[in-house]
C-alpha cells in the first residue's frame, strides 16, 4: 500500500511544481528553492515526518525532504550538545545526496568530452 | 512599432503550453519515481535485511546516479523538456543540475570552468536550504525546549 501512497506523494508534489511553472514566469531554480524552504519550514511542527511515515521512500526523493532534513539535524544537534550543535549537525543529515552528487558528476564528466 | 505592438506579437508568437497535460506528465514520471524509490526500499528491507534509513540512503545513491549518468549521455534533457518538475521536484533534479554545470563548462579548464561553476544551479537549494534550515531549526528549538 505505501507503494501507491508513495507514487500518489510524490506526483502530486511534482503535480503542484508543474502548475506553478507553467502558470508563472517563475523558473525551475525558483521552484526548487520554494520547494527547499516549505520543507523546511513544516519540519518545525514534525509534519513533514509524520507524512514520511505513512509515504515511505516516496517522502523521501522530493527536494522536500532535503529542507526537512535540515531542520531536523538543527535541531537534534543542539539537544546533543547545545549552542555549538546548531552549527556543527546541520549537514551532517543530507550529506549522502550533496556528496553522491558531487562524486558522480565529477567522475562521470572527466570521461565525457566537453560540449562545443 | 511601438512596445504594445511588440508586446502582442510577441505574446502571438510565444508557444502556447498545454498545462492540463504537461501537470499530467509531471504527475505520472513524478510518480513513477516515487514507486520506484518506494519498491527499492523494500527490496533492500527485505533482501539485504538494511535498516530503513540505511535504505533510503542507498535509494537516494542510486537516483543521483543514473540521473548523473543519463545527463551525461544526453537523454535527460530530452525527458526534462517533456516532463519538466517531474523531474526536477525529486532529488534527480539537484544531481542533474550539478551534472549539466560540469559537462557546460568542462572546456574552461577544472578550475575557472568546472571549479567556479560547478554549484551554479544547485547553489540555490544549498543557500536557501542552509539558510532557511537553519532559522526554523532554532524556531523548532525555541518551541520545543
Amino acid at each position: 500500500m505505501t507503494l501507491v501512497y508513495s507514487f500518489l506523494f510524490c506526483g502530486l508534489l511534482c503535480l503542484i511544481g508543474q502548475i506553478i511553472l507553467s502558470k508563472t514566469k517563475l523558473t525551475p531554480g525558483h521552484i526548487t528553492s520554494l520547494f527547499v524552504v516549505i520543507g523546511a519550514f513544516l519540519a518545525i511542527f514534525g509534519i513533514y515526518d509524520k507524512i514520511a511515515d505513512c509515504v515511505g521512500a516516496g517522502a523521501n526523493l522530493p527536494i522536500m525532504s532535503f529542507g526537512n532534513t535540515l531542520t531536523n539535524y538543527v535541531y537534534e544537534g543542539y539537544l546533543k550538545s547545545g549552542v555549538l550543535g546548531l552549527f556543527n549537525n546541520m549537514l551532517a543529515g543530507v550529506s549522502t545526496g550533496v556528496v553522491a552528487a558531487v562524486v558522480f558528476s565529477f567522475i562521470i564528466m572527466i570521461f565525457t568530452k566537453p560540449k562545443d | 512599432m511601438n512596445r504594445q505592438e511588440y508586446l502582442k506579437v510577441v505574446d502571438k508568437l510565444t508557444p502556447k503550453e498545454n498545462t492540463g497535460k504537461d501537470a499530467l506528465n509531471a504527475f505520472l514520471l513524478g510518480g513513477t519515481i516515487g514507486f520506484l524509490g518506494e519498491g527499492i526500499k523494500m527490496i533492500l528491507t527485505s533482501c539485504y535485511h538494511l535498516t530503513v534509513d540505511d535504505a533510503i540512503s542507498w535509494v537516494l545513491i542510486i537516483f543521483i546516479f543514473l540521473a548523473c549518468l543519463l545527463t551525461s549521455l544526453g537523454t535527460f534533457d530530452n525527458i526534462v523538456s517533456k516532463f519538466k518538475c517531474g523531474l526536477i521536484i525529486p532529488i534527480t533534479g539537484f544531481a542533474h543540475s550539478i551534472m549539466s554545470c560540469a559537462l557546460d563548462y568542462k572546456k574552461d579548464g577544472l578550475i575557472t570552468g568546472i571549479g567556479a561553476n560547478f554549484f551554479k544551479l544547485a547553489g540555490c537549494v544549498l543557500l536557501y536550504g542552509t539558510i532557511s534550515g537553519f532559522i526554523f531549526g532554532i524556531i523548532k528549538v525555541i518551541i520545543n525546549v
